[in-house]
């Protein structure tokens, strides 16, 4: 009899990849959202709906174009693989970059909705008290958007680890390199390993739904004021 | 002849429920002098006060503090709000809700600041048994008083406040206006005040400002602004 082996190479690449993603998204997703929340130029209304496009996108046409951008025999890709050596198409570094793009959405509007909704006295309330914009950001401002960067994170991770199309295309399903937990799962439907295949979507539905229970729970106590700090 | 503490000329296009209206004022203010803003919704009060804060640019015009220009268009002058010695109460007090009450007048506080006055303003506003409390416990009143002490804990040129007392009941606005005035004489703040309340500015000006669609109207002691209510306050042209 076959032994019960589960590999679990796909849901380690899948929380490395979203671990990894999620990081990189908050360091660019803080000033951008922060700018896009308080520039008053006009082209900001241009980078609010680049930025959304994945979210309407059907992720082939994100992963196609990523796809022939990343392509050695093309423009950038050619420029990566020649003068930094540096190869994305069925490559980690390369889910990873289009994972940035992907899930960039659900980082930046929880942000800039957080950064929106604080009333703008706060940040010239800080002003007034002589305290640069980082300041300001650091100590006033992220402390009062605290359920929105929680939000931003926990979206971002569990948005990547459910990716297929875009990691598919880009990653080609390579296994122990760029064969993540969402297309190991289809892998094993495929093969009619279904015992396999709800291993992996049994571990995925329970880490989600954790994720979101916790990120509720948070959320219901920041809504609440404490009396005392 | 004494110097002024403030000399005030700025022009800027305002954007009123009535339309746009241009704002046109010029005034000085002796150190240590409570100037009051008066006048209707859309007059310009907060946006001079927001224009001395660096908060809101003018089109054309000139900004001198203490002998320090703060803005000046022509020479292309523009001292950013943080480094403008004021003290700003807003009208929604603007307290920082993740911060104690201690903390934010700690916030306020400069690098090599002691907490002596921070210890003092506590003291002086009755706020010692709200040290360790969040903004959101607070009364009206009591947001208030820690306002005040945020504002002034740098100690600054210039304090600014933009009707502060107007969502109080009587007790305590006569409280509050108490501690202004104590305040006020004991740091020597000059101040620039925005408020409706006749007999508030009565009782704290030294001089008024009443304005009228972004022009002053008049300008001088309030006793010589508003003659026949000095006694008998009902607001006049509101």
């Amino acid at each position: 009899m076959k032994p019960l082996m589960t590999d679990w190479q796909p849901l380690w690449l899948s929380f490395r990849l979203a671990s990894v993603t999620t990081v990189i998204l908050l360091a660019i997703s803080l000033p951008l959202a922060y700018w896009l929340a308080y520039s008053p130029r006009r082209i900001k209304a241009v980078i609010e709906a680049l930025i959304s496009l994945p979210m309407v996108l059907p992720p082939s046409v994100l992963g196609f174009y990523l796809l022939v951008a990343f392509s050695p025999s093309h423009g950038l890709g050619r420029f990566l693989d020649k003068w930094l050596d540096v190869r994305l198409v069925f490559t980690f570094p390369g889910l990873v970059v289009a994972s940035l793009f992907y899930s960039l959405p659900f980082m930046v509007n929880p942000l800039l909705s957080g950064f929106k909704s604080l009333p703008p006295a706060l940040r010239e309330a800080s002003y007034t008290l002589g305290k640069s914009k980082f300041t300001t950001l650091v100590r006033i401002l992220l402390p009062n958007i605290r359920s929105s960067l929680l939000t931003g994170i926990v979206l971002s991770f569990a948005h990547t680890i459910g990716e297929f199309g875009v990691v598919l295309m880009i990653g080609g399903n390579i296994p122990g390199q760029t064969r993540v937990a969402s297309l190991a799962i289809f892998d094993e439907m495929e093969s009619m390993n279904y015992s396999a295949a709800n291993r992996y979507a049994l571990v995925l539905f329970l880490l989600s739904f954790i994720i979101l229970l916790v990120v509720y729970l948070v959320n219901h106590y920041f809504s609440k004021p404490q009396p005392l700090t | 002849m004494t110097q002024p503490m403030i000399r005030f000329e700025a022009d800027k296009t305002l954007l009123t429920s009535f339309g746009k209206q241009q704002l046109e004022i010029a005034f000085e203010l002796e150190k240590g002098q409570l100037l009051t803003l008066y006048g209707p919704s859309g007059a310009g009060k907060t946006t001079i006060l927001r224009i001395l804060s660096g908060l809101t640019d003018i089109r054309s015009g000139r900004i001198d503090v203490d002998g320090e220009t703060w803005r000046d268009t022509r020479l292309k002058i523009n001292v950013p709000t943080r480094r403008r010695s004021i003290g700003f109460v807003f009208q929604d007090f603007a307290l920082f809700p993740n911060l104690s009450i201690k903390d934010n007048l700690r916030y306020a506080l400069q690098k090599g600041d002691n907490n002596q006055l921070m210890e003092e303003l506590i003291e002086l506003m009755e706020l010692g048994p709200l040290q360790d409390v969040r903004p959101a416990f607070l009364s009206g009143g009591q947001q208030q008083r820690v306002a005040l002490a945020r504002a002034i804990i740098r100690k600054p040129k210039l304090l600014l406040l933009d009707e502060p007392l107007s969502a109080l009941h009587d007790d305590m606005r006569h409280r509050l206006q108490d501690y202004i005035e104590r305040i006020r004489r004991h740091y020597e703040l000059t101040t620039i005040l925005v408020s409706h309340d006749l007999p508030e500015i009565l009782r704290l000006s030294d001089e008024v400002i009443w304005l009228d669609k972004g022009k002053i109207r008049q300008h001088g002691r309030p006793e010589i602004v508003f003659p026949s209510h000095s006694l008998n306050p009902k607001i006049p042209g509101i």
